[in-house]
């Protein structure tokens, strides 16, 4: 076992955080997140410029890292700063089936910022099951047409490039039978309804009517690489809430210290220390799943999968009691929009809404936890 | 970073297990696993056995009889030993005062005690507590006056450990009644066969006879065997308890709980199916399992930072708290998987060589107790209100 950074890994955290401190001041990343597609094209492609992107891939697509680390790592420093640019989207879910599929072209231009890929997955009453697939896929005289509705597809409207997952065999819950497609969704057959979403970000519910698709893979064989994609992003979101969260807690603690009511400190109160400890405890906890769901990424599929969902599975439950007691210790201020804390808040307690909540991820654990012992 | 095991580390787990399950005998496993009572002789064998091995102070540096081991082999160590049914090592002088006295002694002292407590020579109790001195350690009361070339102390000690076993008591003692509480506390070392010492013991809430109040009344201790300067025991006190918390997180004796009650969820019956399969207790299991996996990893990363020079600060008072927790919860569901046998309560079935029939099944009778047990980890060791008000301490500086 090793629990140091390397020294590239320390480089890549710093310049990140460094970057995010210094340039994406909370006042700017709200002006982002009003912006028409939920963030700025323009800093994204400066993220990508520095090399924030290629980081989150591995060298054989054309980044400089890919590995659970670098993931952890990004995403923590990400979650400080409450970046709204689509990295989740791009650099991991809509990336990685094309890094499975050696598609360079595509990634290049994913790498360099010119390109936003986003993965149109999850549908209506789908929740966060990743087989629940009911979108078809049929050859018909223009190659593969594809039907179908998405949900909350995450910066699905920005997005150059869909990739749509879609049932070409099998019943509508079988891991057998799906198919990647890439959907260019300037055609006709492509609609988006576009929304902003609670925490500051942009999703869309994306209807295909017979749409061209290029599949991806070989169609009927892509559930692993959903798995393996959506697993990505599970750290990434983890590691994310994980970033949010210390920032939180740095918040808050700097409030106790500060704010003075009945001639001291409230900080000085047991009844907001203890608390304050109890969130600082559980922090910690996250931090060390996350790191093992990290360093086991590239695993086998039954302790990948097991430390993956019991990362995210803590990272909704501890997310929800730092959240609400970040606001709860801010009293009113926390209530504002002007303040700091109530968008780590939002942030926090959305990402429980991603890629499976802290129940969805309990079960997914228990399921492969028999299998990983 | 990477946090599998290495193929040394996987091969030097492998050689412990051999090892265990060649030498570590049967009716001791056989006790531990049903949780029977343990007398002197019992500790014993198993120290002897892991000093024929050189593995007995596996905390000690090598240059003092100890095994050199990092962090990971370490936690190697106590998970297979606790998976095989060890008994835990006696702590008091291995893990307690062994450490102290590395740091802290002279020559003589370390000359002297230290191959002794490797030995079994000497068993130590420890007199820290006192009836009005529990969380609030500082206002200890036992007085030590010098004398010539003694200390004279009067006073009592509580909740000794084990002192019942013990030949020699370490105790905080307050030499300067003028100072402020932590200034005037010292350090001392004691037999317990001097003259003016009294034990007796205090029954805990099974029934059981584990922990002792000591009583002081005019002991002549010689000004040897003092350790570290007089008036600075507390912060001898200090490295003690830091040494004691982060072992309280207890790792791989909640690895063990939860196997444990894996295997008898699947045995147990709801509704005709295995209790495991219960989606309320699955999903507490689960919890459980998940919060577990997280403290050992956190466990690992502070020892690990610690063994770099690191020192393991609010990190210890935070793993005893969730530590704690852990270990409890295990306990609450170990309970509450075998329903109502829980209840049946047969003092007698913890002698070993017990061959009755218990009303229900075999792995039900120590559950119960062993959940009342562990109510004191919460209390021990600073209780886990101590723990927060040390951690905030230090977080907001107020």
């Amino acid at each position: 076992m090793d629990f140091n950074l390397s020294e590239e890994r320390q480089m890549l955290k710093e310049t990140a955080e460094r970057f995010i401190r210094e340039q994406y001041p909370i006042e700017k990343r709200h002006e982002f997140a009003r912006a028409t597609f939920g963030f700025s094209r323009a800093m994204w492609e400066e993220f990508a410029e520095l090399g924030l992107v290629g980081g989150l891939l591995p060298p054989e697509a054309g980044g400089f890292g890919g590995t659970g680390e670098d993931i952890a790592l990004l995403f923590e420093a990400l979650g400080r700063g409450l970046v709204v640019e689509p990295f989740l989207a791009t650099g991991i879910l809509g990336a990685w089936p094309l890094v499975e599929a050696g598609d360079e072209a595509a990634l290049e231009e994913v790498i360099g910022g010119q390109r936003l890929v986003a993965l149109a997955h999850g549908e209506p009453n789908g929740r966060y099951s990743i087989t629940h697939v009911r979108t078809e896929a049929r050859e018909g005289s223009n190659g593969w047409e594809i039907t179908g509705t998405k949900a909350a597809v995450v910066n699905g409207c920005a997005a150059d490039t869909l990739i749509v997952s879609a049932r070409v065999s099998g019943g509508p819950d079988d891991e057998a039978g799906l198919g990647l497609f890439r959907v260019d969704p300037r055609q006709d057959g492509v609609a988006i309804r576009s929304y902003a979403t609670i925490d500051g970000g942009a999703a869309a519910e994306v209807t295909l009517g017979d749409a061209v698709g290029k599949p991806i893979g070989t169609p009927g064989e892509a559930y692993a690489v959903i798995e393996r994609a959506v697993g990505r992003g599970v750290l990434a979101l983890a590691a994310e809430a994980l970033g949010a969260m210390e920032v939180a807690k740095d918040l808050t603690l700097d409030y106790l210290r500060t704010r003075v009511q009945f001639g001291k400190p409230i900080g000085a109160n047991q009844a907001l220390q203890h608390r304050m400890v109890d969130m600082m405890l559980e922090i910690e906890q996250l931090r060390s799943a996350v790191m093992l769901a990290a360093s086991t990424l590239a695993a086998e599929r039954a302790v990948r999968e097991r430390n993956l969902s019991a990362a995210k599975h803590l990272a909704g439950r501890v997310g929800r009691q730092v959240a609400e007691e970040a606001i709860q210790m801010h009293g009113g201020i926390g209530m504002t929009w002007e303040s700091a804390v109530p968008h780590y808040a939002k942030r926090i307690v959305m990402i429980d809404h991603l890629l499976g909540d802290t129940d969805h991820h309990l079960e997914r654990f228990m399921r492969f936890s028999e299998d990983a012992a | 970073m990477d946090l599998n095991y290495t193929p040394e580390e996987e091969a030097f787990r492998k050689d412990i297990q051999n090892w265990l399950a060649k030498n570590l005998s049967r009716r001791l496993s056989r006790k531990v696993q049903r949780g029977q009572r343990l007398t002197k002789e019992d500790y014993l064998e198993w120290h002897a056995l892991l000093r024929s091995r050189g593995w007995l102070a596996w905390h000690w540096p090598e240059e003092y009889g100890g095994t050199g081991w990092g962090p990971v082999e370490k936690h190697i160590f106590e998970e297979e030993a606790v998976a095989a049914g060890a008994p835990r090592v006696v702590p008091f002088g291995l893990n307690m005062l062994g450490p102290v006295l590395i740091r802290f002694g002279t020559e003589e002292q370390k000359k002297y005690y230290l191959p002794r407590i490797l030995s079994d020579e000497d068993w130590w109790a420890q007199g820290y507590s006192e009836p009005g001195a529990g969380s609030d350690l500082a206002s200890l009361k036992t007085r030590a006056v010098r004398d010539g070339d003694h200390y004279v102390v009067n006073g009592q000690k509580t909740w000794t450990t084990l002192g019942h076993y013990a030949n020699r008591i370490f105790c905080l003692v307050r030499t300067d009644p003028e100072a402020k509480p932590q200034r005037g506390i010292s350090f001392l070392l004691m037999e317990m066969d001097s003259p003016g010492i009294e034990m007796r013991p205090i029954y805990t809430l099974e029934g059981e006879h584990e922990i002792n109040e000591v009583f002081f009344t005019d002991v002549r201790v010689p000004v040897e065997n003092l350790v570290g300067a007089e008036n600075d025991g507390w912060t001898v006190a200090k490295y003690l308890l830091t040494h004691e918390r982060t072992g309280i997180a207890g790792v791989a004796y909640s690895k063990q709980a939860l196997k444990s009650l894996k295997t008898i969820a699947r045995e147990e019956q709801k509704d005709g199916r295995p209790l495991a399969e219960d989606p309320l207790f699955a999903a507490r299991m689960g919890r459980l399992e998940i919060d577990l996996m997280a403290m050992e990893m956190f466990n690992l990363r502070t020892v690990a930072a610690a063994a770099e020079g690191g020192a393991p600060g609010i990190e210890s008072s935070l793993l005893k708290i969730k530590g704690t927790q852990v270990r409890q919860e295990a306990t609450d569901l170990l309970r509450r998987a075998v329903g109502p046998y829980a209840l049946p309560e047969l003092p007698e079935a913890f002698d070993e060589g017990w061959n009755g029939e218990p009303p229900g099944p075999d792995y039900a009778l120590p559950l119960a107790r062993a959940y009342f047990n562990m109510r004191k980890t919460s209390i021990y060791g600073g209780s886990n209100e101590i723990q927060r008000n040390i951690v905030a301490k230090n977080l907001l500086g107020l």
